[in-house]
């Protein structure tokens, strides 16, 4: 079993899983943060782009798309992963594009 | 420095750039570029996505075949999303917008069910490769069982809302009325329990992916429920909500497979998605639970049409608001809702110029709940090319209306409703209003008597200084406008 050879190179999990959870709630909680204090700035003529910006950013699901259906799969895993990432692309062309379209309008015109 | 730190480099960039992308949004100038940033910023993390972990040990296994699908996937996701985006007519935005979110509350939903069914199945699965990918025990009441709940669950809620949520917009016919049933908080509330129950069963049982599959089915449930009984003006605070639901699907779904730059950009939309839930409610002076769950007060107020109207409207026609509209020296246009359905936007840019050609300031007085989306009415009017600087805010514009010749309320009802200020019973009580009442004239431009989205009748309308013009807005511009160039 050539395949058995690769287990201990992916078996070192060194980090327990309460510590690995809170390190990740340390990074939520700490974002929520700096979003609240960025966006209270964002006057309210913007709130339209932003809503929509902050929707395309919201499209990074994406990569946790990839990693699921790249990952070795017995089939219905990828499909739903592939999925996925058609969904979170539309998201994140969609938002991007329909952001810039809109600011495109506030900026002066050159003529 | 291993592969994991490079990728790892690549998610930190990408999560300052998603940062600096907001701090750019303050500012009109610099938006344009705080969205490029963002955008720059996804496309680091997509490509660093592509040599993760469990995506290169598949190359290796299988080839480049992998990476070929995963490619096409992204292509024709990005190629449905560019065309939605540049087709759809700008007036569209807030169900577009709506539209977008839901998708990519569903995709976080799917990584989700996908990393369940990848951790159950590959675990018991033969093949050594596909085990040694799933080293990660599945165990009850883990972060990964509660984290995978709650993805699940959100990311449903999202989907199905966004898509109520869009059908309302759009105003398909069946959507049009609120849904109202008497027993819906019986309904929601049986549903909220079944919620509980599940999540505390997937977390009991996550190898079992039935559980999690119910769970979004219940939770798709509950997204419609949620959002059917919320009316058109409320819709502003349904979109924001909404927004931050989807950014928490993806916060969560970074707690699922443990990675970083998903719980930031999450959190970050979160963030953004609750403040601004929270400026519209403080806008219509609602709690989020009234919005949420109390649909409007069905006319709790006792005053009838007829005692607040009864032969005391004064209608006018053409040449008689275009005799006032000459003499005044200073003229704000308050846009509302009504305006972006009779698309009247360039037809106000046009009457706005023949005033201006005439020596008259124009400014535009914008509620921040006008409209169906944050910033609706901005948008549509920078549509029409209206300067920036003269679309003012409610704070700032209030204090000129006594020195303000005529006011034109263009398709607005309840924002300017001075019962907000006077009636203390009224349901939209205590609301911030912009004090149009206060200005010399004021001139509605309405298609009827009809009441807004609070339904109660407005005194403004009765005013003595206050002149109907019944029409449909976009004509009824245009022809003042052509009557003022002749005059």
């Amino acid at each position: 079993m050539p395949h058995l050879l690769l287990l201990p190179l992916f078996a070192v999990e060194t980090e327990d899983p309460a510590s690995q959870f809170i390190r990740l709630l340390t990074v939520f909680l700490l974002a929520m943060w700096v979003g609240f204090e960025v966006i209270m700035k964002v006057p309210q003529r913007l709130h339209t782009p932003l809503t929509s910006g902050s929707n395309a950013i919201s499209g990074i699901t994406v990569v946790g798309a990839l990693v699921v259906a790249g990952a070795l799969s017995s089939g219905f895993g990828t499909l739903l992963g592939l999925l996925a990432v058609v969904l979170a692309m539309i998201n994140v062309v969609g938002g991007f594009v329909v952001t810039h379209r809109m600011l495109a309008m506030f900026s002066p015109k050159k003529k | 420095m291993s592969n994991q730190s490079l990728i790892n480099l690549a998610y930190l960039t990408a999560s300052m750039l998603f940062i600096m992308a907001f701090k750019l949004m303050t500012g009109p100038r610099t938006a344009v570029r705080g969205n490029y940033l963002g955008a720059a910023g996804m496309a680091i993390a997509i490509l660093a996505a592509c040599f993760e972990k469990p995506v290169v040990l598949s190359l290796t296994t299988y080839g480049a075949w992998p990476l070929v699908m995963l490619g096409i996937a992204g292509v024709i996701g990005g190629v449905i999303g560019a065309v939605m985006a540049i087709k759809y007519p700008m007036t569209g935005m807030p169900q577009m917008v709506a539209l977008l979110n839901g998708f990519g509350g569903a995709a976080s939903t799917l990584v989700a069910g996908a990393e369940l069914w990848n951790m159950t199945h590959n675990a018991s699965s033969s093949d050594a490769v596909l085990m040694a990918n799933s080293v990660r025990q599945l165990a009850p009441w883990t972060q990964f069982a509660i984290a995978t709940a709650l993805t699940g669950l959100i990311g449903a809620v999202t989907f199905w809302g966004s898509l109520v949520a869009f059908a309302k917009l759009e105003e398909l016919k069946s959507f049009k009325k609120a849904w109202t049933h008497p027993l819906r908080h019986w309904i929601n509330l049986c549903l909220a329990i079944a919620t509980l129950c599940l999540i505390g069963a997937v977390c009991a049982y996550p190898d079992w992916t039935i559980l999690f599959w119910l769970l979004v089915v219940v939770g798709s449930v509950l997204g419609c429920t949620l959002t059917l009984p919320i009316g058109g003006a409320d819709m502003p605070v349904v979109i924001c909500l909404l927004n931050s639901y989807s950014g928490l699907a993806a916060a969560a779904a970074g707690f699922v497979i443990d990675n970083s730059v998903l719980v930031i950009a999450g959190s970050l939309v979160g963030a953004s998605g609750l403040i601004l839930t929270a400026i519209m409610c403080k806008a219509m002076n609602r709690s989020l639970v009234g919005v949420l769950f109390g649909g409007l007060g069905t006319s709790t107020s006792t005053i009838s049409d007829d005692s607040v109207y009864a032969g005391k409207i004064k209608s006018a026609g053409v040449e008689e608001i275009a005799m006032v509209l000459e003499g005044a020296s200073r003229v704000v246009i308050v846009p509302g809702y009504g305006l972006a359905v009779a698309q009247a936007q360039h037809a106000v840019r046009e009457l706005a110029n023949a005033l201006e050609k005439r020596g008259t300031t124009v400014e535009y007085a914008i509620h921040p709940v006008a409209g169906r989306m944050p910033g609706h009415m901005n948008v549509l009017l920078a549509e029409a090319d209206i300067p920036y600087e003269k679309l003012r805010e409610m704070d700032d514009i209030n204090p000129t209306f006594p020195e303000t010749d005529v006011a034109i309320v263009i398709g607005a009802n309840d924002v300017v409703n001075p019962a907000a200020r006077s009636d203390p019973k009224c349901p939209i009580a205590g609301m911030p209003i912009l004090d149009v009442d206060k200005a010399r004239t004021v001139i509605v431009v309405k298609r009827s008597l009809a009441p807004g989205f609070a339904g109660i009748p407005n005194p403004l309308f009765a005013a003595d200084n206050t002149l109907m013009y019944f029409a449909d807005g976009k004509k009824a511009i245009l022809d003042l406008t052509a009557a003022l160039e002749k005059a």
